[in-house]
């Protein structure tokens, strides 16, 4: 099945990766900051506002009957990409950082009193920590982790234990971004329901590197589900919040303004249901039907299977490619693991590396990848992390080692 | 930018004071402390000076980095002992205007400091350089910034 993938058909739809990166050919291995996007999919802005562009919900003439059915259009398609219940359940954010803040102040918030804790894990990007920390803070709770085993997996055997003491919420990354380590987030959402703990997951670096069964909301059993689109292929500044409808009917609104209300006077608002009540001000419109043209894309247009496998498969090559190397330490070797190895090499600061192999072309992340408590696990200040996406290939892991090779002549 | 802009970079004194840097270590009897930190990469520096009669008679550094930050402190220790107070501001405002603006700052004022001139075409790079000597400016300055140098 994955013998039948076509890298270079993938690869001619992303226009940027024709683009010489100092003379050189580009080996983007950054896709866990952002990935590239595909021509459709900058087509699709494109098109927009060349043909339907008119703010949504309340224009009654054509061209904001258009944007309206394009921006919802992207919202029936979010909600198909992780089997929601109902569109309704499905609230765009800017992203997987606003989607957490507004689960931590109008969920958790009016929920804590002092004392009370949350439960994160040791692996989370500050996306998910810092918006847990602020409202801590708010209500005199705090904060409590499920620790990391040395490959950078969870301590599962911690977790009964955690769950026990009953945190107001458990908010757990999906996939680590420093890591690449698979939480398993099924089992994870049993104990907590067992325990009657409300569960959000962080999908930021799993929606582009998981198969459709193991984003189900609904078969992972968890409450809410938070994703960017820009690290699937979609423009930035669009994301979207999944959350259990009972959840949003009770949650009060986290920002006032236009789009999310049902009567206002001088006095006071009435609010409309989720998930206009969570969507104040006019959105960027454009990015979410860019977001729902990416989504059709990566499910319907790319063999997602044979492409998932595809990038597995270069994962292994990626690792073993580096372990091969003399002066490195891999940072992250748990068993279950998509798209992202982190490695520090002795003789060099991941900087330095990550200057030098620009001049070769090799597009990584250096520094401490907004997961610093996980840096301090490791006692590393930073390490290098080449992650991959769908249209990466052999030739890039090649640069790669080359461009490591450069650094070792000059450094070591 | 091509590869003779990343061999200037990183050149022999460079490549030199990184990977052997000069005037590291505690200095037990100093006057003036500061730390350094820059919160994009996660280096750490912690400079020690001691200043007698308005002249810095002794300076040392602690700290982890890149080559770029770890050269440019140990650049600096050497370049600013020995100095008088005022000439030590002077020389921040200079080598902060070279590698920041580009600015033409003559050689022999810099001494082997020209040697960080490169980095001015890498933005990514500029903070490594100039860590060390926001760090040296908090040191003297606690009043002002409470002896904690911060890049962003």
């Amino acid at each position: 099945m994955s013998g039948a993938f076509d890298v270079r058909a993938v690869r001619a739809q992303f226009p940027i990766l024709a683009e010489p990166i100092h003379k050189k050919r580009l080996a983007y291995l950054d896709n866990g900051a952002t990935t590239q996007k595909p021509q459709c999919v900058i087509d699709a802005l494109g098109h927009h506002w060349t043909h339907d562009n008119a703010n949504i919900h309340r224009a009654v003439h054509l061209l904001g009957a258009r944007s309206t059915e394009g921006y919802e259009g992207a919202r029936a398609e979010v909600a198909r990409f992780l089997n929601a219940r109902t569109e309704r359940e499905v609230i765009f954010t800017r992203g997987t950082t606003e989607a957490i803040n507004l689960v931590a102040q109008s969920f958790a918030r009016p929920r804590l009193k002092a004392g009370d804790h949350i439960l994160v894990t040791g692996l989370e990007h500050h996306a998910n920590l810092v918006p847990w920390q602020l409202v801590a803070e708010q209500t005199g709770a705090h904060i409590t982790h499920v620790p990391l085993l040395d490959d950078g997996s969870l301590d599962l055997d911690a977790v009964p234990a955690l769950l026990a003491a009953k945190p107001v919420i458990f908010a757990c990354g999906h996939v680590s971004n420093a890591l690449g380590t698979v939480n398993p987030v099924a089992a994870l959402a049993a104990q907590a329901r067992a325990h009657g703990v409300p569960m959000l997951v962080d999908g930021a670096q799993a929606v582009a590197h998981l198969p459709a069964a193991e984003l189900d909301v609904q078969a992972l059993g968890v409450d809410f589900y938070v994703f960017s689109g820009h690290k699937i292929y979609a423009p930035t500044g669009i994301g979207a919040l999944w959350g259990k409808l009972a959840h949003l009917e009770r949650m009060p609104p986290w920002q006032g303004g236009g789009d999310m209300i049902r009567e206002v006077t001088l006095e006071r608002s009435t609010f409309a249901p989720a998930p206009a009540r969570f969507e104040a001000g006019t959105p960027p419109i454009a990015q979410a039907i860019g977001l729902g043209r990416a989504l059709r894309w990566f499910t319907q247009e790319l063999d997602r299977s044979a492409a998932l496998a595809h990038e597995d498969r270069l994962l292994r090559a990626l690792t073993s490619a580096l372990a091969a190397l003399p002066g490195i330490r891999l940072i992250g070797t748990a068993a279950h693991k998509v798209a992202v190895q982190s490695f520090v090499l002795d003789y060099a600061h991941p900087h330095d590396a990550a200057t030098i192999f620009d001049f070769a072309g090799v597009a990584v992340r250096a520094g401490h990848h907004c997961a610093q408590p996980v840096m301090t696990r490791f006692g590393v200040p930073a390490t290098l992390r080449a992650s991959l996406g769908v249209y990466n290939d052999e030739d890039d892991i090649e640069q790669l080692v080359r461009a490591i090779e450069r650094v070792r002549a000059m450094f070591a | 930018m091509d590869d003779d802009d990343l061999d200037e970079l990183y050149q022999e004194l460079i490549m030199d004071h990184g990977r052997r840097p000069r005037n590291t270590g505690a200095l037990p009897d100093s006057t003036h402390h500061g730390r350094g930190h820059n919160p994009l990469c996660g280096d750490q520096l912690t400079l020690a000076l001691k200043v007698v009669d308005g002249r810095v008679t002794d300076i040392r550094f602690e700290g982890q980095g890149c080559a770029i930050s770890t050269a440019s402190a140990s650049l600096m220790t050497q370049a600013v002992k020995a100095l008088p107070l005022d000439e030590v501001e002077a020389l921040y405002a200079q080598f902060h205007a070279l590698v920041t603006e580009g600015a033409d700052v003559p050689v022999e004022t810099l001494g082997k400091l020209a040697a960080l001139t490169g980095v001015r075409r890498f933005p990514t790079r500029v903070k490594c350089a100039t860590l060390a000597w926001h760090t040296l400016h908090a040191a003297l300055h606690p009043d002002r910034a409470g002896a904690q140098a911060t890049t962003e």
